[in-house]
């Protein structure tokens, strides 16, 4: 029998309730399929946001939680301090991380917190109707940023790992993307490294990975995989931006 | 006078316009209207529905489990509500997308193809116009000419060419009816 | 006009030019207008980077004596109780829209009346309250708006407009209200101290004696406001030996039931009230000759029919019929109320 595309252990196999072309999906498939490589599901537990991957506890064939709206790096440390020999990871859009849960995410990495961060940076929210995220670019219209994105009125597009790798307990911290089956690839790469910087117990762990939201973007999947490419990319230069060795 | 529209349908099938249009069509005749549109719970599987209420006096409740006409786009819909319309109401149901009749015999039914009907009509999108056009010009619950003089006013801000389309699959509705009801 | 929106345009009218919020279902339709709307009045809309930002926004905002709102939904409301907190001792006049939903935790956008509690029983720390209106129409949505930032000023107060998501959504024809927003003296504001000793706002009082003061101050403030304001709108209440209470949208479903009762010969009235706190006791009090038994009907497990047994006071039984998720169907609270008044011996 020939198997046409092979489930990952690591994921239940229940219908996305994503939207059509959502990175998402992708982005799960990634993580899930790092975490069957390294063998570690049974030992894995891991945090939803709230946000559009609010519901990822149906999908990750894992131990779930579901947190408050940006608390995940909080409900994470509590875990991992009790669990120190278990894997823990959050799953966090940037409504979730970048806005609400600021304050959680910069403590979590200054603590050095051993545990691993996947940051899905889609410009947008998208759960609650496509409102301006603090990743939104400049010009970009939103449902509350009509005007579009203004730096004297809405200030500039945050850029996550740059901030946190300035933090002395942050290990490594990089940023990719699921436009290409190339960058796909480099993803599940820093995904799989990021899970043994937590395992190794050098610190802090966290990948932004570069989304996309066709619905509230009103753009067809392939479009928005292009946007991501043209106007993304330029602003959030992929890369490593903080890589420490292991002691 | 108080009237209550129950419309449902899928997600997809317009649903909602009509209703809308129906409150802004009466509020244009000086009614008192209120406008509930499914939401919460109702939301999920795909299905839509809202209730629209016109009254002369002032309206208490503008939620119903009895309306006095419904106005159905599917089968699932039907099987939902049939048994909800008040005692001698209307039901007026798309037959392209309803697989058994009503088994009730004190509602006056009123039946057309809809789907067939937007397609022969060249109305690909404009299929809850042509329902409209119909159960208006029939029921007469809003006056069908004070109807098609407001299209401007309705469809606000929309472009000439959109409306124009609006009005005549609305019109194709209203001859629909006279010809066949 | 839709609920949401008929409630942030009479913010606009009210003279409100400052909104600051952060999205949350079913809220952001406010957020989402007052966005579009508030720029072209010269007014400034705010996204903050969470609902505690929001109320401290807010805070700092009203301090200065403009007319600021913010408006939030569950989980949002909760957040920002620390900063109600303050802004109420601190005697800041400010505007708060609940959009509900049901929880608790992250619950659902599904109708709920289950912030009651939350909003007429303190909900963050201290001795407070805040005064809420809970409109029933589009219309009132747009009116109490209005009216809400003149009772947030007048007593120096914030005002608590508790709504849900399916009042919202809802559309009604409003009538746009003329509307003259007097202004107010407030010598209080902090804008710089030119020409005047500086004023200061401060929720600290460390000394015992001058935090029993400041205790003292609020109570009576809202010894006043249970005085002056206490609403309700009175259904068919003549001679009811049954008294049903309902607010907000379900009271509409209530009147509805309570008009087919009557007409069927069953002796039933409807209170509904108008402010939740505070609230209107007063009213109750009123239909007590004749009532032999009240009825709380709520969008909840059952909160306001504590208030409601306290304003009976033991004289009368007091029952209770909820749904939570669901604005209850006309037929299911008569269903409801039949039942109560069959086991109370008045059917
Ligand atoms: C305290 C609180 N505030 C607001 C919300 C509403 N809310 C739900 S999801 C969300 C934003 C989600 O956006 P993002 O984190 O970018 O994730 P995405 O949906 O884009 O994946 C918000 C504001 C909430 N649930 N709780
Ligand atoms: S709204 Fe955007 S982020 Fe959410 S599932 Fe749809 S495409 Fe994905």
């Amino acid at each position: 029998m020939k198997k046409v595309l092979a489930m990952p252990q690591s994921l239940t196999g229940a219908r996305w309730h994503y939207c059509p072309g959502c990175g998402h999906g992708i982005i799960h498939r990634l993580v899930a399929e790092s975490m069957d490589e390294l063998g570690i599901r049974e030992r894995t537990i891991g945090i939803c946001p709230v946000g559009c991957a609010v519901l990822a506890y149906d999908y990750f064939n894992c131990d779930m939680l579901e947190a408050a709206h940006g608390r995940a790096p909080a409900v994470a440390t509590g875990i991992k301090r009790i669990l120190g020999d278990r894997v823990v990871f959050t799953y966090q859009g940037d409504g979730d991380l970048a806005s609400i849960g600021m304050g959680e995410i910069v403590h979590a990495a200054s603590r050095g917190e051993k545990i691993t961060v996947f940051f899905v940076n889609n410009t947008v929210y998208g759960m609650t109707g496509g409102q301006m995220a603090p990743t939104t670019l400049l010009g970009q219209v939103t449902t509350t940023s009509p005007f579009g994105r203004d730096k004297d009125r809405e200030g500039y597009p945050m850029k996550v790992a740059e901030l946190l790798s300035t933090l002395e307990g942050a290990a490594y911290v990089t940023r990719v993307a699921i436009n290409t089956p190339a960058n796909a690839a480099r993803a599940k790469k820093a995904i799989k490294r990021a899970f043994e910087v937590q395992m190794a117990g050098t610190g802090f762990s966290l990948v932004e990975i570069l989304s996309t939201c066709p619905t509230n973007w009103g753009l067809g999947p392939v479009e928005a995989m292009k946007w991501l490419e043209e106007k993304m990319i330029p602003y959030y230069p992929l890369g490593d931006y903080k890589v420490k060795e292991a002691q | 006078m108080e009237k209550q529209i129950l419309v449902a349908g899928f997600g997809g099938q317009g649903v909602l316009s009509i209703g809308l249009f129906l409150t802004h069509a009466a509020l244009l005749e000086g009614h008192n209207v209120a406008y509930v549109p499914s939401y919460g719970a109702e939301m999920r599987g795909g299905t839509a529905n809202c209730i629209v209420t016109i009254a002369d006096g002032e309206i208490s409740s503008p939620l119903t489990d009895s309306p006095a006409q419904a106005i159905i786009m599917n089968q699932p819909s039907l099987d939902r509500f049939e048994a909800r319309v008040q005692p001698g109401g209307v039901l007026v149901i798309n037959r392209s997308l309803v697989e058994r009749m009503p088994q009730r015999r004190d509602l006056t039914t009123l039946e057309l193809p809809l789907n067939r009907l937007a397609e022969e009509g060249g109305f690909g999108r404009g299929a809850n116009m042509i329902m409209l056009g119909a159960y208006i010009a029939h029921t007469g619950i809003v006056n069908v000419d004070t109807v098609l003089g407001s299209f401007d006013k309705i469809f606000k801000g929309k472009r000439a060419s959109v409306i124009e389309q609006n009005r005549e699959a609305f019109s194709f509705g209203i001859e629909y009816a006279r010809a066949h009801w | 006009m839709k609920g949401n929106e008929a409630l942030a345009e009479g913010a606009v009218i009210a003279g409100c030019r400052y909104f600051f919020g952060y999205p949350i279902t079913p809220q952001s339709e406010v957020a989402e207008y007052l966005a579009r709307r508030l720029p072209q009045v010269g007014g400034v809309f705010l996204q903050a980077e969470s609902e505690l930002a929001a109320i401290n926004m807010v805070y700092g905002g009203a301090a200065t004596g403009a007319r600021v709102m913010t408006g939030s939904s569950g989980p949002g409301l909760s957040l920002k109780q620390e900063g109600i907190s303050f802004i109420a001792e601190a005697e800041l006049p400010c505007v708060i829209a609940n959009i509900s939903r049901g929880g608790p935790g992250l619950g659902g956008i599904q109708p709920a009346q289950s912030d009651y509690m939350q909003a007429c029983k303190g909900g963050g720390h201290g001795d407070y309250h805040l005064v809420v209106l809970a409109p029933s129409s589009v219309q009132e949505m747009m009116d109490f708006a209005i009216e809400a930032f003149d009772l947030a000023d007048r007593y120096r107060t914030p005002v608590l407009i508790m709504s849900e998501g399916m009042l919202g959504q809802m559309m009604e024809p409003v009538e746009v209200r003329d509307f003259v927003t007097p202004a107010y003296e407030k010598p209080w504001a902090v804008t710089g101290c030119a020409g005047r000793k500086p004023n200061i706002v401060n929720t600290l009082h460390l000394p015992p004696d001058e935090l029993e003061a400041r205790n003292h101050v609020l109570a009576a403030k809202y010894a006043r406001l249970q005085a002056e304001q206490k609403r309700a709108e009175l259904f068919m209440t003549e001679e009811a030996e049954l008294i049903v209470v309902a607010y907000g949208l379900l009271s509409r479903v209530a009147k509805k039931a309570v008009a087919d009762l009557r007409a069927q010969g069953l002796r039933v009235g409807l209170v509904r009230p108008i402010t939740l706190w505070p609230f209107p006791d007063t009213f109750l009090e009123a239909c007590m000759p004749a009532a032999r038994a009240f009825m709380s009907i709520e969008i909840s497990m059952g909160q306001m029919v504590e208030d409601v047994r306290l304003a009976v006071n033991g004289r009368a039984p007091v029952d209770f019929f909820g749904r939570i998720g669901v604005v209850p169907s006309p037929r299911e609270v008569r269903d409801a109320i039949e039942d109560v008044a069959k086991r109370r011996g008045l059917a």
